[in-house]
């Protein structure tokens, strides 16, 4: 775990998406104040942060779909507000986002919920779109029996699984994970979490990871960053944001799951 | 053959260019030029090869086979590990075969196993509204000795709902219609200096089918509609077992006051349509018949006998606790997603103007049989 953090943690990076001075309000309830956050290429950064801490406004002011109040959002180093919207698109496409419930379309089976970006976008013929889709579906380990099945009929590993093919379709350049593992057994949790590495590994994208999953913050993020009080309070490797002094900081990492978890993946990392 | 993505020449295949999802219809009419043997060449170079994503690893894979590119480390060491790596990947998702089973049944097949599906859920659907007929009646009865559950607060909330708010909507159609008629009658009467007879047509017809089918119908459409949504979401939300788990009674619950508030709205609903369509004859006749108010209502008192009334009316409580049950009961047959809520809600519409329509049909042949 060590060596990939010192590999990924090299300054000089531009960073794939950086926010400047963001600011998010809904009423007179503020979420954002002034928040500053950069995600570097090839990195997976967990986003970590109490209930309505405001994690997943975060993904959607980046993403696009809530404007900011204030600040900006830089995406490639372009400013996404300073966009047209064909331009736009075109940045969309190299965002690859997964849903907190998946959000397959439900009147299309799993291949087609993947080939449709690839047919509007790629503009591939169905047949090839529909290969395609296959080989994904088979990437992210789903069984080539799955392809028709429709999004109901699909246990919640399974959906997530199929959204995160539907989120690599267009091989994105950033993929933006809300809470991937929330509602997964530990097993099916685990093996996401490996899948997750092994495909950034291959793939080579970087990844926005909001995650309440300690065990996930151990086994596969590169950097974290906690959103409290409003902005980004500490941003780094899980040691250096683990050793920050902040009461909520530490009861999250030293409480007795954070430790647990520490421990975990500790022994499992020996073991390698 | 294409110069730009793959050349083989000599038993020695160079792949070239970017091979990524952009070229993806170009890649496949290259490989699809090359030889048959092209796939087992001896020498592999991707020197040249300058971008690649999954898309263009999984042709690499089917034109190289899945063996030859999970061993990629051995042959083309100079390869970026990471292009090693995706392509190792890729080639370890395509080792297990793709394609799901085709489906090769005679086209007859499908047809007729689609029909039977089709009976067979009519005949389910039959089934489980007349249990559920039973259900509804045997826990009205368990609850009609204990007034403390009979739930009068969501009666009179659903009374609002489905039978105070309706009242407009169902004054005007009536309304309406009873004009229509009136001018449909004095259009055929006329010709034979009969067009006083309009009166009877109209109270003839509004007492005895159209105020209780009018109400009916647009119940069926409001009501049903909107009890499926209501029980549909709460089933989808879990809210339903949620009851159960607690030990209470979702058909006592739910079910029965939305049953006994459309038996107390749709027959007083239906009275005031009984009335407005004759309010509507009544406009057309003074208005372009010059059969005054008074001599309508005259009329009324004298021909029309008050059992037309009555058998209008006793229509009304079938009617509307057939249309209660089955708004109800496909919004407990709703599963999961928010599609399902949608096609139950469809269904219910369709099915409650479906029996309200054949109730009354039947009954209308009862009722002259028994010279009613």
């Amino acid at each position: 775990m060590s060596d990939r953090q010192t590999k990924h943690k090299t300054a000089d990076q531009e960073p794939v998406i950086s926010v400047r001075g963001l600011v998010n309000r809904f009423g007179d309830n503020v979420v954002h104040d002034n928040l500053d956050l950069d995600v570097l290429p090839g990195e997976i950064l967990g986003i970590v942060g109490g209930s309505g801490s405001g994690k997943s406004v975060l993904l959607r002011s980046i993403v696009g779909l809530k404007r900011p109040d204030e600040g900006c959002v830089e995406v490639f180093g372009q400013a996404l507000d300073s966009l047209d919207s064909q331009q736009r698109s075109q940045m969309e496409r190299r965002f690859g986002v997964l849903f907190q419930r998946g959000a397959l379309f439900s009147s299309l089976n799993l291949q087609e919920n993947i080939a449709l970006p690839l047919i509007e976008h790629a503009r591939l013929s169905r047949s090839d779109a529909e290969y395609l889709a296959r080989v994904k579906l088979s990437l992210v380990g789903l069984p080539a029996s799955a392809a028709l099945q429709s999004p109901e009929s699909l246990s919640g590993g399974m959906v997530k699984r199929a959204a995160l093919a539907r989120a690599l379709a267009l091989d994105p350049d950033v993929l933006f994970l809300d809470e991937p593992t929330a509602g997964l057994d530990p097993i099916s949790a685990a093996a996401f979490d490996e899948l997750l590495v092994t495909l950034r590994d291959a793939l080579r994208f970087s990844v926005f990871l909001v995650t309440h999953d300690l065990d996930t913050l151990y086994s596969s993020c590169d950097r974290v960053a906690v959103i409290s009080q409003k902005r980004v309070l500490a941003a780094g490797t899980l040691d250096e944001v683990a050793a920050t002094q902040d009461d909520w900081v530490q009861a999250y990492f030293h409480g007795p799951r954070g430790r647990a978890a520490q421990q975990a993946a500790s022994t499992h990392h020996l073991q390698e | 053959m294409s110069a730009q993505w793959v050349v083989y020449q000599e038993d020695e295949l160079a792949i070239e260019g970017e091979w990524t999802l952009a070229h993806f219809p170009q890649l496949k009419a290259a490989i699809a030029h090359l030889p048959a043997q092209a796939g087992q060449a001896r020498e592999i170079s991707l020197e040249n090869l300058q971008a690649i994503d999954t898309a263009g690893a999984a042709l690499l894979v089917e034109l190289l086979g899945v063996e030859r590119v999970g061993e990629i480390h051995a042959w083309a060491p100079s390869l970026p590990a990471e292009r090693q790596a995706l392509l190792a990947r890729i080639a370890q998702a395509m080792s297990s075969s793709l394609a799901p089973k085709p489906v090769s049944e005679p086209w007859w097949h499908a047809m007729l196993a689609l029909l039977g599906q089709q009976v067979d859920a009519l005949w389910h659907q039959q089934l489980q509204l007349m249990g559920f007929t039973g259900l509804v009646v045997a826990t009205f009865a368990r609850i009609l000795w204990h007034p403390r559950r009979w739930r009068l607060t969501a009666i009179v909330a659903h009374i609002q709902q489905s039978g105070f708010n309706a009242v407009p909507i169902v004054a005007l159609l009536t309304f309406m219609v009873g004009a229509v008629v009136a001018f449909l009658g004095a259009t055929v009467l006329r010709n034979f200096g009969a067009t006083i007879y309009t009166i009877d047509l109209v109270a003839f017809s509004f007492l005895r089918e159209f105020g209780v089918l009018l109400a009916a119908i647009l119940l069926a459409g409001r009501t049903a509609s909107a009890f499926t949504a209501q029980l549909g979401s709460m089933k989808a939300n879990e809210e339903i077992d949620a009851l159960r788990t607690q030990g209470l009674d979702p058909i006592e619950l739910l079910v029965l006051p939305r049953v006994m508030a459309m038996l107390i709205t749709l027959p007083l609903l239906t009275f005031v349509g009984m009335l407005s369509g004759l309010a509507g004859g009544a406009m057309v006749a003074s208005l372009s018949l010059d059969i005054a108010l008074s001599q309508f209502i005259g009329t009324l008192e004298r021909d029309i006998a008050v059992t037309h009334f009555l058998l209008g009316l006793s229509k009304a409580p079938v009617f509307a606790f057939v249309i209660a049950l089955i708004g109800c009961l496909e919004g407990f047959k709703v599963k999961g997603s928010a599609q399902s809520v949608g096609e139950h809600t469809t269904s219910s519409v369709v099915q409650s103007i479906f029996m309200v329509i054949l109730l009354d049909a039947l009954a209308a042949l009862f009722f002259m049989e028994m010279g009613w």
